[in-house]
C-alpha cells in the first residue's frame, strides 16, 4: 500500500494545529445538530454509523497503524455486544454501566489473543483471526452456556429512557450518548496514533527489526495494540446492543468480521477519520445491497476488496486527502510516503526463504 | 464402545482425506506464493456446483467428475494469471484482502446462480446411508479411496517427473529455476490449477455427505487449515498427514469432549495450539544447510 | 574473431538506485574475462542484467542476437550458464534434482547423460553425493553444484558470480583450476566476476576493473595484472 500525504511523524509535535482543531469542531456541531433534524429511523442509522466506526477505529488501529491483520475482529464485537447484552438482560444493569465491562472483557480477550500473536508473522495470525470468526457462532450457541447467553435465541434488552427529563426523544438520547462515547473512542485513538504509542507501532510495522534495536519492546507493544484494538471494537459492540437491543449468535458471523474489515478497507486502511467513512460504509451499504438480493452483499464486499487492493489501496480517506489537504483541515495520520503496510514475515522457513530469493 | 470408538476413527480418516486434499492444495499455493488462500473452499464449492450442474444436464457421474475437474484446473489458471500475478509483490494486506474479496466473490455468485437452498449430491458408490460392515459407508469407503489414489498420483507426479521437479523448483527458488530455463510464471499457474482441480475433487467427494450450499466448504476448510498448520505450512506431505490427523482428532473431541455443537472450535483451539507450540508444524522444518 | 558478448551503453540499478552508469564490455569467443572490483562495484549486477534478472537500458548482444529485452529463462536457452553469488543450490532437492534441473531445457538424453559423466570427471565428490539432499553439502561441495548445474545447461557462455566467496583457499584453488580446464576442454566461454583479483587474473585472458558503476581499466590480464594501481588497491602488494 503505498502512500501519498500524511503529516510527516517529525513535524508533529503533538499539538492539535487550529485547522485540525476547526474541523473537528465543524464536525462534532454538525453530528449533534444531526439529532435534532433527522427523523427516528435516520437517528438509528446514525447511531449505528457511529457504532461501526467505533468498531472499524479498532481494526484501524491494529492493521493500519501496526501493521498486523485480523480477519476475525467481529468477535471482540461479539464480546462487547454480549458482555453489554448478558449485564442488561440478565443482572438489570442500567444501559451506560455496561460500556466499561464490555470495553475490559474485549481488552482481556485481545490481550490474550494477542499472546499468540506474538509468535506469529502476519499470515498466521490473519489465519488464526479467521478462524475465530469462523467459530464464534458456535461458541455462542453453545448448550452448556444458554443460561447466560440465551442460546440460539439471543438475548433482548431494554430500551433506554431519557434521562433527567431532558426534551428529547430515546432515539436522539440514544445517538447522542452513542455519539459522546464514538467522539471519546475517537479521541483516544487519535492521540493514540498522535504519539508516542502510535509511532513506535508504525515503526514495529514498518521496520521491526529496527524497531527492536531501537529499544522497542516488539512482544509488549504488539500486545498491547491488539488489546486496545479489540477494546474499541468490543465498545462498538456494547454501543450497538444498546441501540439494537437484541443479540443472537448469527448476528456475529464470520459476514461481520468481513464486513468490518472491508470497511476498513473503504475508508482508508491507516487513516482515523478513514475509520468514519468504514463506519459510514457498512451501515448503509450492506442495507441496500440486501435489497437488492441475498447475493449482493457479498459480490459487493467482494468487488470492493479486490477493487480498491488494485485501485484505491489508501481508500476513501487516502483518495480524498490525495486531492487536496484543504478539506476541513483533517489528515489521514499514518508514515510520511512511501508507505507499504507491512506486516511481519512468517518465521522460520518462509522467512528464510525470502531471504534466499534475493 | 470399542466399536463405537473403532467407528469414530474410520470415519475419522474419511473426513480427513477431504481436509488433507484440501490442506494439500493450500500448502501447494503457499510454498509458491507465501500467501494463504483463504478462497480455496469457495473455488472447491464452485466446482462442486459445476459438477452438479453437468449431472443435471444429463452426463454420467465421472463424466461430469472429470470435466468439472478440468474446469476447476482451468479456473485455477485463470486466477493466477488475473488477479495473483499482480499480487506477487504486493504486501501481505494487498494479497490477504484480494483472497477474501474472491472467497466473497465466488459465495456470492454461488449463491445469485445456483440459489442458497440445500441440495443433495450424489455419490457413485452407492449412498451415505448403508453402513458397511460397521464401520464406514460405501461413500466414505469410495471417496477416501479416490482421494488417496489422488494423493499418490500428486505425490508419483512431483517426484518423478520433470515438469513436478521443475513446479517444486520454482516454489523453491524462483530465481535459480529461472537460471535454468525454467518458466517460473507458466510453473505458478499449473500450480494453482492443480490445486485448484485438487480442491475441486474434494468437495465433489465431500457434497453427498454434507450436502452442497455455497457455504458448504467453510468448516472443512477451517479443518485443512488446522491440518496443513499442524502437518507444517509448507510441506505437502505434512499437510496431507495433518489433514488426516485433524479428521480423526476431530470426530474423537467432537463424540467424547466437546459434542458436535462445538467441532469447529477444536479446529481453533488446534491451530492457536500449533502456532503457541510448534509454528512450524510437525513436519516443516527450516531445511538444513550449512554455509 | 567477434566476441561472444557484448556490452554497450550498460545502465542499471535496483529502483532509484543506480548501480550501472553506462559501461561496455566484452567476452571473446573461448576466452575467459574478469570483471573486478570491489564490494559494491556493481559486478553482480551486471551479471544479472547479462542474464536477464534485472532489466537493464543498453545493448548486450550474445553472438549475432540481442538479448537485453530478453527473460532470464530465454536467455538460458541462448546458451548462457549462470553461476550466481550464493550459489543458488536448491537446497530441499537433492544434489540429482539439482542436476536435472540444470538440464531442464534440454532434450537430448544420451548427450545430457554424457554431460554428467564429464562433470562427475571435474567434480567427483557430486556422485558421491547424489541422493544426498543439497542443503546439507558442505560450501566448497554446492558450489561445484552449481557450477555443473549451469554447466548441464550446455552453454556457450559461462557467468560465475563470486565463486571463491566463503570458501577456503585450497577448495578455491581446486575450483578455479577446474574452470580453467572446462574453458579449454568443453570450449565454454567464461565471464568471471570475482573479488578476489589475484584468482581471476590467473585464469583470465582479459579484464575490466569495475568501480561505483564505471569501466576504469580494461586491458589483457597479464597487463592488469602489472598495473601499479590495480596492485596495490587489489593485489595487495
Amino acid at each position: 500500500m503505498r502512500g501519498d500525504s500524511t503529516i510527516p511523524p517529525t513535524t508533529d509535535d503533538g499539538r492539535v494545529t487550529a485547522r485540525q482543531m476547526a474541523g473537528i469542531s465543524v464536525g462534532m456541531v454538525v453530528m449533534v445538530g444531526l439529532a435534532f433534524v433527522a427523523s427516528p429511523y435516520h437517528l438509528f442509522q446514525l447511531t449505528m454509523l457511529v457504532a461501526y466506526a467505533c468498531a472499524v477505529l479498532g481494526l484501524t488501529i491494529l492493521t493500519g497503524i501496526n501493521g498486523q491483520i485480523s480477519l476475525g475482529h467481529g468477535a471482540f464485537f461479539a464480546i462487547g455486544s454480549y458482555a453489554s447484552a448478558i449485564l442488561m438482560a440478565n443482572y438489570d444493569w442500567p444501559y451506560w454501566a455496561t460500556i466499561p465491562p464490555a470495553a475490559v472483557a474485549s481488552a482481556v480477550v485481545g490481550f490474550l489473543i494477542g499472546f499468540p500473536a506474538l509468535r506469529l508473522g502476519g499470515l498466521y495470525l490473519a489465519l488464526t483471526t479467521f478462524s475465530l470468526a469462523v467459530a464464534v457462532p458456535q461458541i455462542l450457541k453453545v448448550n452448556a452456556l444458554e443460561g447466560l447467553t440465551g442460546g440460539v435465541q439471543g438475548l433482548t434488552t431494554d430500551k433506554p429512557d431519557t434521562p433527567f427529563g431532558l426534551p428529547l426523544s430515546s432515539d436522539q438520547w440514544i445517538y447522542l450518548f452513542t455519539l459522546a462515547i464514538g467522539a471519546l473512542v475517537f479521541l483516544l485513538g487519535w492521540n493514540l496514533a498522535r504519539g508516542r504509542t502510535g509511532r513506535a507501532m508504525m515503526a514495529v510495522r514498518d521496520h521491526p527489526v529496527a524497531a527492536e534495536a531501537m529499544g522497542i519492546n516488539l512482544a509488549a507493544l504488539k500486545t498491547r495494540t491488539f488489546a486496545v484494538s479489540a477494546m474499541f471494537t468490543g465498545i462498538a459492540g456494547a454501543l450497538s446492543t444498546i441501540a439494537v437491543q437484541f443479540v443472537a449468535p448469527d448476528s456475529f458471523n464470520f459476514l461481520l468480521s468481513i464486513t468490518i474489515f472491508v470497511g476498513l478497507v473503504v475508508g482508508g486502511v491507516d487513516s482515523i477519520i478513514g475509520a468514519l467513512f468504514g463506519g459510514a460504509f457498512i451501515e448503509l451499504v450492506p442495507n441496500i445491497a440486501n435489497d437488492i438480493s441475498k447475493a449482493a452483499p457479498g459480490a459487493i464486499y467482494g468487488l470492493i476488496l479486490i477493487g480498491f487492493m488494485f485501485l484505491m489501496p489508501r481508500g476513501v480517506a487516502g483518495a480524498l486527502a490525495g486531492l487536496g489537504r484543504r478539506i476541513a483541515g483533517w489528515r489521514p495520520i499514518a508514515e510520511a510516503a512511501p508507505v507499504a503496510v507491512k506486516v511481519d514475515p512468517a518465521p522460520d522457513s518462509a522467512a528464510a526463504r525470502s531471504a534466499q530469493r534475493q | 464402545m470399542m466399536i463405537g470408538l473403532a467407528h469414530q476413527i474410520t470415519s475419522g480418516i474419511a473426513n480427513g482425506s477431504i481436509y488433507a486434499a484440501v490442506a494439500l492444495a493450500l500448502v501447494m499455493i503457499y510454498q509458491s506464493t507465501h500467501h494463504l488462500n483463504f478462497a480455496q473452499g469457495e473455488m472447491a464449492t464452485l466446482s462442486t456446483y459445476m459438477c452438479l450442474t453437468l449431472i443435471n444436464a444429463g452426463l454420467p457421474y465421472w463424466g461430469a467428475f472429470a470435466l468439472a475437474v478440468a474446469a476447476s484446473f482451468v479456473m485455477g489458471l485463470l486466477t493466477e494469471r488475473i488477479l495473483m500475478r499482480p499480487m506477487l509483490n504486493a504486501p501481505p494486506l494487498s494479497a490477504v484482502g484480494v483472497f477474501i474479496g474472491l472467497l466473497l466473490l465466488i459465495n456470492a455468485f454461488d449463491g445469485w446462480v445456483w440459489d442458497y437452498v440445500i441440495k443433495p449430491f450424489p455419490s457413485p458408490f452407492g449412498g451415505s446411508n448403508a453402513v458397511l460392515g460397521g464401520f464406514i459407508s460405501p461413500h466414505e469407503l469410495g471417496e477416501t479411496a479416490v482421494t488417496l489414489v489422488m494423493l499418490v498420483a500428486i505425490y508419483l507426479f512431483f517426484r518423478h517427473t520433470t515438469l513436478g521437479l521443475a513446479m517444486r523448483a520454482a516454489a523453491y527458488n524462483p530465481v535459480s529455476s529461472r537460471l535454468c530455463g525454467v518458466r517460473v510464471n507458466r510453473m505458478l499457474g499449473l500450480g494453482w490449477g492443480l490445486a485448484a482441480a485438487i480442491g475441486g475433487i474434494a468437495g465433489i467427494m465431500v457434497a453427498p455427505i454434507v450436502f452442497l450450499d455455497p457455504n458448504m466448504m467453510g468448516g472443512i476448510l477451517l479443518y485443512a487449515f488446522a491440518g496443513a498448520l499442524l502437518g507444517g505450512i509448507d510441506n505437502a506431505l505434512g499437510a496431507v498427514i495433518g489433514g488426516f490427523t485433524v479428521g480423526v482428532v476431530e470426530n474423537l473431541f467432537g463424540a467424547y469432549v466437546v459434542g458436535t455443537e462445538l467441532k469447529l472450535t477444536v479446529a481453533l483451539i488446534i491451530i492457536v495450539a500449533v502456532l503457541l507450540v510448534k509454528p512450524a508444524g510437525l513436519l516443516g522444518r527450516t531445511v538444513q544447510t550449512r554455509v | 574473431m567477434p566476441a561472444l558478448l557484448e556490452a554497450r551503453g550498460l545502465h542499471a540499478g535496483y529502483g532509484q538506485t543506480k548501480v550501472l552508469h553506462g559501461i561496455d564490455f566484452a567476452v571473446e569467443q573461448g576466452g575467459v574475462t574478469a570483471l573486478l572490483g570491489a564490494n559494491g562495484a556493481g559486478k553482480t549486477t551486471t551479471l544479472r542484467a547479462v542474464c536477464g534478472l534485472i532489466r537493464a537500458q543498453g545493448e548486450i548482444r550474445l553472438g549475432t542476437d540481442r538479448i537485453d529485452r530478453l527473460a532470464a529463462e530465454e536467455i538460458v536457452r541462448r546458451g548462457v550458464g549462470h553461476v550466481p553469488d550464493g550459489r543458488g543450490t536448491f537446497l530441499e532437492l537433492t544434489v540429482e534434482e539439482n542436476l536435472r534441473l540444470g538440464a531442464y531445457t534440454r532434450k537430448d538424453r544420451a548427450a545430457v547423460a554424457a554431460d554428467v559423466e564429464r562433470i562427475f570427471g571435474y567434480f567427483p565428490v557430486l556422485r558421491q553425493r547424489l541422493r544426498q539432499q543439497a542443503g546439507t553439502l558442505s560450501g566448497g561441495e554446492q558450489q561445484m553444484l552449481a557450477i555443473a548445474r549451469a554447466l548441464l545447461v550446455k552453454p556457450r557462455l559461462l557467468l560465475l558470480d563470486e565463486p571463491s566467496f566463503g570458501l577456503a583457499p585450497l577448495i578455491v584453488q581446486g575450483i578455479f583450476a577446474i574452470l580453467r580446464r572446462i574453458n579449454v576442454e568443453e570450449g565454454v566461454s567464461i565471464l568471471v566476476v570475482e573479488q578476489n583479483a589475484s584468482l581471476a587474473l590467473d585464469i583470465a585472458d582479459h579484464a575490466y576493473l569495475l568501480e561505483t558503476g564505471h569501466i576504469v581499466m580494461a586491458g589483457g590480464a597479464a597487463e592488469i595484472r602489472r598495473d601499479e594501481s590495480v596492485r596495490r588497491s587489489y593485489l595487495g602488494y
